[in-house]
């Protein structure tokens, strides 16, 4: 067969995979499934945001912009749902866009300290104004997604199945498009950014504007990925952004290896998977931020290059044994 | 009106007074080891924690219990230091980023161990300096002011009169000029890591009995030392010292004058300001980062 056909029949194979994925698994564990396919898409928007070499504390944060313009937009304007996901992905994008005239002109540890300082400020300003952000108690009662019929499948969406196919091929799609992006000249220019950013702007690349979009697209993302939880859970708070939640992607994103595409979303999943299994299983649910933290301190010590990393060495201890034969 | 600004003056420099214990800890890590310490709030509650385990719940004595909390939060420093810092010293950001982790670990400990509810720690002393009806000083908020001074005076005189306060402001200096000279690096960075962290231990035992004791009080406290660094220069003890000051006075005032929230935004504001502006900040010339 040729190389392509295996190729798409593998792909339906996984797509078929994921659809049939919910089946197996108890309600907790469809919901923890919706969580996890959202936060693939956060922690995937914070690779993007990496890849010009900047470590930003103020990413979930931007999620929560998103998250509060979407419930805001549909619940005091009347928006209908999806729309007000898309509109609140572009408010998120847009407060990035804001930011990035006093954030972008730090760098490395500058950087770090101004954006968790900006995010803290926009927390603040949440749990200040109740009108319109609610208080520290939030927003509420935030209208779920309509329900609505394709050919076979009738999408409820109190049903976390039916969320989970929304959100699989939402988060499938962005995927797609921050795949395409870093593949494009635009990405490349992205690593060249980070890695010799003396050199891009001696061959004229304005290395500023960059990085602002680099910085606006991965919020305009992780925005969406917000919308989307909202209108899940259905209640927002300035808490359910702060700097833990923020800790968590960036654990999924360390252990999992910032240098390629799958390195954090395979983080992601491994870290929740033993979230949910193995603390859940042994009872220490209360003990996740102690894991994680252990895990985060862990892997800065012993794994500078993620869990990728770790598969990268075991395809070079299989090499020897590969090359023998023919040599 | 008089007395109104007299006594946001005495909240001031009672906040200046702890504020800068724990900010001229990070100052004195990050000079010496060019890292940020973002688990430093999480020291100053562990400080305040072991006042609780201790003076509330064991009684002893406060003062002790206070001695007690200083070299025991010292060590969990010095553990910070051996286990992350040391291992990472070429990688600040890395550092950082593991201190990120042992914050939620220190906090989960805490939890686990205390519960998440606010501890009630009883008042130590209950008698209060009255200058006027309105301008009250509580003995409490004395006694830390005083102590924050002795410490501080102390730490002035270690760094500029003896062999090893010399030992680490060469180091934090230059440190290949200063391993030269025989001072070893890794020494240097234990005793910063030390008397950083006790510090801040030091300032969350004895403002317990006056704060709300709970595992997630580090953050408050971790962003207010981060405004005053920044503004006052990370690499700047003098200048965390003064920028304490004046960040507490800014804070108290705007406080009492519009709400404790607002205090906070105006607080970042300004240090996202000096970070765009100026960012080795006011006192600030070294630019390690």
């Amino acid at each position: 067969m040729p190389d392509r056909v295996v190729r798409a029949l593998l792909a339906a194979a996984f797509v078929g995979l994921l659809l049939l994925l919910p089946y197996g698994l108890s309600f907790s564990q469809q919901e923890i499934l919706v969580f996890l396919t959202i936060n693939i898409l956060v922690v995937s928007s914070y690779r993007l945001l990496t890849l010009t070499g900047e470590w930003s504390l103020g990413h979930v944060v931007i999620m929560g912009v998103g998250a509060y313009g979407s419930a805001l937009l549909s619940k005091e304007l009347g928006v209908p749902v999806p729309i007000s996901m898309v509109l609140g992905a572009l408010t998120a994008a847009l407060v990035a866009y804001g930011l990035s005239f006093p954030l972008l002109r730090m760098k490395g540890f500058y950087f770090l300290i101004g954006s968790f300082a900006a995010g803290e400020i926009i927390r603040l300003l949440w749990k200040r104004f109740r009108d319109p952000f609610g208080g520290p108690k939030g927003i509420k009662q935030i209208d779920p997604m309509p329900d609505f019929d394709i050919v076979i499948w009738r999408f409820d969406f109190f049903e976390p199945v039916s969320y989970y196919y929304f959100s699989l091929a939402v988060v499938g799609l962005c995927l797609w498009i921050m795949w395409r992006i870093e593949r494009s000249p635009v990405g490349l220019t992205f690593h060249a950014v980070h890695w010799q950013d003396r050199l891009a702007e001696a061959a004229g690349i304005n290395v500023r504007a960059y990085r602002t979009m680099a910085f606006v697209i991965a919020s305009g993302f992780s925005g969406l990925a917000g919308a989307l939880l909202a209108h899940y859970i259905g209640t927002v708070n300035p808490n359910s952004f702060d700097i833990e939640q923020m800790v968590f992607v960036l654990t999924w994103a360390i252990v999992g290896g910032t240098s390629t595409f799958r390195g954090p979303i395979l983080g992601c999943i491994v870290l929740t998977v033993l979230n949910e299994i193995v603390l859940r299983e042994i009872g220490l649910e209360q003990g996740r931020p102690f894991v994680y933290g252990l895990v985060l301190i862990l892997s800065v010590l012993f794994l500078p290059k993620g869990l990728e990393g770790l598969i990268e060495k075991a395809g070079k201890l299989r090499l020897p044994g590969r090359t023998l034969p023919s040599g | 009106m008089i007395e109104l600004l007299a006594q946001t003056g005495l909240n001031a420099i009672y906040a200046a007074a702890y504020l800068s214990l724990v900010a001229v800890g990070l100052v004195l890590i990050f000079g010496v080891m060019g890292v940020i310490n973002f688990a430093h709030g999480e020291l100053f509650m562990l400080g305040a924690y072991a006042v609780v385990a201790l003076y509330s719940g064991a009684n002893m004595p406060f003062l002790l219990v206070a001695a007690i909390g200083l070299v025991f939060v010292g060590c969990v420093g010095l553990l910070m230091e051996v286990s992350m810092f040391g291992p990472l010293r070429d990688n600040p950001l890395g550092g950082l980023v593991a201190s990120i982790g042992f914050l939620l670990m220190l906090q989960a400990l805490v939890s686990m161990g205390f519960g998440v509810r606010m501890e009630h720690v009883p008042p130590v002393t209950q008698s209060v300096i009255e200058f006027s009806d309105k301008v009250r000083l509580p003995v409490q908020r004395l006694f830390v002011i005083l102590a924050a001074a002795m410490f501080l005076a102390l730490l002035w005189l270690f760094l500029k009169r003896t062999r090893f306060g010399w030992a680490l402001r060469a180091s934090a200096q230059d440190p290949e000029a200063a391993a030269l000279q025989g001072i070893s690096a890794r020494q240097a960075s234990m005793i910063a890591m030390f008397i950083g962290a006790s510090l801040a231990g030091i300032a969350g035992a004895l403002t317990a009995p006056l704060n709300s004791v709970n595992p997630h009080m580090g953050h408050a406290v971790i962003v207010a030392a981060f405004i005053v660094i920044i503004v006052g220069g990370v690499g700047s003890l003098e200048g965390a010292v003064f920028a304490a000051v004046a960040y507490a006075v800014i804070h108290t005032v705007v406080t009492t004058f519009w709400d404790g929230v607002i205090a906070d935004i105006v607080g970042l504001s300004l240090m996202l300001l000096v970070l765009i502006v100026k960012p080795t900040g006011l006192f600030g010339t070294a630019d390690r980062a």
